[in-house]
Formats: structure tokens, C-alpha cells, sequence
């Protein structure tokens, strides 16, 4: 791997009441990738978030963003990285254009209109540019949020849950708008409770929980490693045993017999195969049936079963 | 960036700056009228049955004390209410993710509160000259002072805020300790009217030597040094200074 854009190391944080919301993580990001973090609620994801832009202060470990010590070198760090919270945090008494211009500004950067325009033109706030943000709806106040961070566009862009609360056309046009970023180049870091979010969009997933990183994978190589095919074939007669020609194949009856419940593969299209192979056996079998009810696991499982604490589903 | 950063500390001064004009009533024309009222009852009507003060016409006395009041208030309740609102709403995220620090917060919030006090200062006095008759015997120190005395209370002020966590303590300090040391520490009086051992008490209000310092500047005389009086409030500054340092260095009531 190239030269990680962000690299954390032994990061721990203990908060003043004793709870240890991060414990000991490592986490490597390389540069262009959307890197999905998820966990459950308290898993220590805000907090890691946090720690990395400035709003936490760690116990202990090292953060480097673009070769730079967070600790000691943290100017030139944050004035590459973009933070869109989960709160929906806005000066209701702003103006939408003067609350980005102000962003812009903040981070060290000289104005310029046109880019600020483009920001609030790829979010549909253009046209609300000159409103107070607190007459706009949780939606576009969240588009606001989204419009401070890309103000002085950032090479690395952390989104805490970005569609948390928002209608399904909102979480498209997010989506979209994540994609183009990732197409310019920007490094993105998300959290979300949203498995699709992630399967959508990610290139490698994180999975945290307890503040420890449990897992993190390509997502194509975790689903092919921890990914498994379902099948339900539905008998035309209830069997009371499975024949010995099938025994080599991962399946049990179930259902009262009516029903072979197949559970194998390993998330390549492998499973897919062999269910096809099952019913041949079964047709040679003289075994008749008269449904197949397949499913490819999905990242949810895998995560359910990580956090579970099991080694898959 | 490795320095300071100029354009942050601008945005955030700007900003703070816009956002007094958004609340120009509250901001301008409420201490105005304030301090106008002050001036037709303590300075015309009652101003006219009372013996000059060292020379100096009662009306015209207390002048320097009145705009200290404002100064003092609204410095404090500026920097507080300026640093304390990003707390409360949640927006300081922001500002802790930026590359600034608490030179760039100074600057902005600070400056910004200062600038509002200055800009204050220059219309009370302005609105002083309608009531009474007044003159300046040093007016490059008064001017120095008049900005030493908003920096310093933009600062406490912004201490203030950092430390306030809901809105009533935010007022405490300004109300229940500020405004009635400002009233006791000779605005509207010399302590040397005050007898014993009330006198001598009031040198333990630190108010006192502000409102001498500056009652100096203007008339050439006070009832403590004036040595004493800038040395006070240049410490005080520099008091306030450590402090926000040390609130940024271990992120005291900023960052978990």
C-alpha cells in the first residue's frame, strides 16, 4: 500500500468519567478511497472521528493526515480535511452563501465566488443561497453542512452519518454527490447505521465496536470471505431424511422436511453454483420440488454477525 | 499553513463583527440610551446641585466612570455571548476543526468584541458631549486605555463564555459581581467622599483603579496612582491571556 493519507496508531481515548470510548485502534486510509466505518451506537465512531479533526482530545496514539502530526503540525493538516457532523449544528441567524463563504474563510482560504457558486449549485442551494439557514428544512440545513465542508475543498472529507434522518431522494443525490468527490480525487471517511450506504458505496469497510476495530477489509474481499449463499427449496413431498447422494452438499431439512435449507458459498458466486448443482442432484434423486428461494448475504449480515461477535453468519 | 492564519482570524472577526450589526438594537442603541439616561439624571438634573469634584463639574465627572460602565459590560457580555453561542448551538465544531488557534480566536472574537466596545466608547462620548462639558487632558492615553480596558474585559469575557455552561451563569458574573463593584468603585463618585473605613475598603475593589485610570486621562487627577491603575489592568490582561492559553492547551469546556 501507498503511503496512507491518514494513519492512526495505538489511538485510545478515555473520557473524564472513565469510559474508554476508543481503545488501541489502528486504521490506515489510502488516498481516494471511501472508507466506511460502521458499529453500533457508542462503538466509538464520533469519537474517532473527533480525535482526528481536532474536537477530541486523545489519551493516547498517533494521528498523521498527509504526513503532518496532528499533534504538532495541525494546521497544515486540518486545512485539507472537511468535517460534515452528525448534528445538525448551523447559525440559524446566517445566511446560507455568507455561512460557506465564512467556512472558506475560516480554513485559511481566499474567497472565490465561482467555486462557492459550483459548492451551492451541486447541493441544489443556489437558489436558496441569500435564506436564513433556519428557514430551510432539516434537509437543506444538512446540504448546508455539506456546502461548509466542501468550501475550502478538502482532500480528505469526513461524513458522520450524512443521511442520518434525510427522505430517500436527499440520500440519492448524496450518494451521487459522494461519488463525483471520490471521482476528484477526495478521500472519504464515512459513518453510518445505513449497511446499503456502505455496500453502495465504500471501498473498504471498517467494522468498530467497544472502541476496538474489529475488522477492516476490502469490501469485495470481506464479502467474499465472510459472504455465504442461502437457499430454501421447497419440497413437493416432505423427506425424513436426506438421501446419502446429497450428503456431500451443506444442507438440513427444515420446516418439517417440506423444505431443504442450503447455507454455503463463500460470497464469490461459488454458492450460487452449487445450489444449481443441489437441485440437478435432486432432479436425479427423483426428488421433486416446487420452489427456490436463493439470497447472496449481504454486508448487514456480516456485520450483525461481527459485532455479534461471531466470525460471520 | 504553519503560522498564524490571518484569513481565519479575519472570518471569524468579520463574522463577529456582522453579527452586531444583525443585533444593532441590542448591540449600539441599548447601552446608548443607557448610558443617555444616566447623563440626563446624574448629570443635568441632579449634576446641577452637586459641589464640583476637584475642579471638575459633577456632570463632566462622571463622564470617564460612565463610559468604564459600558465598556466594561459590553466588552464582557460581547466576548461571552460571541464564544459562548457556538457552544450552545453546536456550531464550535467548526471553528475546532479549522486550522486556528487561540491566537486566530483571539483575534477574531476578542478583536471583534473590542472593535464593538470602541466603536461604543467613541458614541457614548459623542453622546456625553449633548449632556455636558468635557475635555480630554490626555487624549493619546485615554485612547490607549480605552482599549486596554475593552481588550482586557473581551478577554474575561471570553473566559466568561468558555466557562458558562447555560445561560444564567453567563449573566452572574456580569450582574451580580461586575455591575455592582463598577457602581462601588467610584463611577459616579470620589472615594475620597466615602468616609472610614469605607474609603480604605473601597482600594480593595480593583474597579476603583480602573475607573481612576481612566478619570486621569481625562481630567489629570485621581484618587490612586496612575502608575498603579495601568499596571492593574496591563496584569489583569495578561492574567486573562494565560488563562484562554491554558483553556486551548488542555481544551478546558472546548474539546472532550
Amino acid at each position: 500500500m501507498s503511503d496512507p493519507i491518514l494513519d492512526i496508531s495505538g489511538l485510545t481515548k478515555v473520557y473524564s468519567g472513565g469510559l474508554k470510548a476508543l481503545d488501541d485502534v489502528d486504521l490506515a486510509i489510502r488516498q481516494g478511497e471511501i472508507f466506511a466505518l460502521l458499529g453500533p451506537n457508542g462503538a466509538g465512531k464520533t469519537t474517532l472521528i473527533g480525535a482526528v479533526c481536532g474536537l477530541v482530545r486523545p489519551s493516547a496514539g498517533r494521528i498523521c493526515a498527509f504526513g503532518h502530526d496532528m499533534a504538532t503540525d495541525w494546521r497544515r493538516a486540518r486545512a485539507r480535511i472537511g468535517l460534515v457532523p452528525q448534528e445538525l449544528a448551523t447559525d440559524m441567524f446566517e445566511t446560507v452563501i455568507r455561512a460557506v463563504s465564512y467556512s472558506r474563510g475560516l480554513f485559511g482560504y481566499p474567497p472565490d465566488k465561482a467555486l462557492i457558486e459550483e459548492v451551492l449549485r451541486s447541493l441544489s442551494l443556489w437558489d436558496k443561497r441569500d435564506a436564513k439557514i433556519m428557514e430551510l428544512s432539516g434537509g437543506m440545513k444538512r446540504r448546508v453542512l455539506i456546502a461548509k465542508a466542501l468550501s475550502h475543498e478538502p482532500d480528505l472529507l469526513f461524513l458522520d452519518e450524512p443521511t442520518a434522518g434525510v427522505d430517500v431522494e436527499l440520500r440519492r443525490d448524496m450518494w451521487a454527490l459522494i461519488e463525483q468527490m471520490r471521482q476528484r480525487g477526495t478521500t472519504i471517511i464515512l459513518t453510518t447505521h445505513y449497511i446499503e450506504e456502505a455496500e453502495e458505496m465504500a471501498d473498504r469497510v471498517g467494522v468498530i465496536r467497544n472502541g476496538r476495530i474489529l475488522m477492516v477489509d476490502d469490501k469485495a474481499a470481506m464479502m467474499a470471505r465472510l459472504g455465504r449463499t442461502e437457499a430454501r427449496i421447497t419440497l413437493a413431498q416432505p423427506l425424513d431424511v436426506i438421501p446419502s447422494g446429497l450428503s456431500d452438499f451443506p444442507i438440513e431439512l427444515v420446516e418439517d422436511g417440506r423444505e431443504l435449507a442450503y447455507r454455503g458459498g463463500d460470497g464469490t458466486g461459488k454458492g450460487r453454483a452449487e445450489v444449481a448443482e443441489l437441485t440437478k442432484a435432486l432432479i436425479a434423486a427423483g426428488i421433486d420440488y416446487v420452489g427456490i428461494d436463493v439470497r447472496e448475504s449481504s454486508l448487514e449480515d456480516i456485520f450483525v454477525g461481527l459485532v455479534a461477535g461471531q466470525e460471520g453468519i | 499553513m504553519t503560522h498564524f492564519n490571518l484569513r481565519g482570524a479575519w472570518s471569524i472577526y468579520v463574522r463577529e463583527l456582522m453579527r452586531a450589526m444583525r443585533t444593532a438594537f441590542q448591540s449600539i442603541l441599548s447601552p446608548v440610551l443607557t448610558t443617555s439616561l444616566y447623563f440626563i439624571v446624574f448629570g443635568s438634573a441632579i449634576g446641577d446641585r452637586m459641589p464640583d469634584l476637584g475642579g471638575v463639574e459633577y456632570g463632566a465627572f462622571i463622564v470617564p466612570g460612565l463610559l468604564l460602565l459600558t465598556l466594561l459590560s459590553e466588552s464582557t457580555s460581547n466576548a461571552s455571548f460571541g464564544i459562548y453561542m457556538p457552544r450552545f448551538t453546536g456550531t464550535i465544531y467548526e471553528l475546532l476543526s479549522a486550522p486556528v488557534g487561540v491566537a486566530e480566536t483571539l483575534v477574531g472574537f476578542v478583536g471583534a468584541a473590542a472593535t464593538k466596545s470602541l466603536i461604543l466608547a467613541a458614541i457614548i462620548l459623542a453622546t456625553a458631549n449633548l449632556f455636558v462639558d468635557y475635555s480630554i487632558a490626555h487624549p493619546i492615553l485615554a485612547a490607549f486605555y480605552i482599549m486596554l480596558v475593552a481588550s482586557s474585559f473581551s478577554l474575561f469575557g471570553f473566559i466568561l463564555g468558555v466557562w458558562a455552561d447555560n445561560f444564567e451563569k453567563l449573566g452572574i458574573i456580569p450582574l451580580l459581581i461586575l455591575m455592582p463593584l463598577t457602581f462601588l468603585g467610584g463611577t459616579f463618585y470620589s472615594i475620597d467622599m466615602l468616609p472610614e473605613p469605607w474609603d480604605s475598603i473601597a482600594l480593595a475593589n480593583p474597579i476603583v483603579y480602573l475607573v481612576n485610570g481612566l478619570r486621569w486621562t481625562f481630567y489629570g487627577s485621581s484618587d490612586v496612582s496612575i502608575g498603579l491603575s495601568f499596571g492593574l489592568t496591563l496584569g489583569f490582561l495578561a492574567l486573562c491571556i494565560t488563562v484562554i492559553a491554558i483553556i486551548f492547551k488542555t481544551g478546558w469546556r472546548l474539546r472532550d
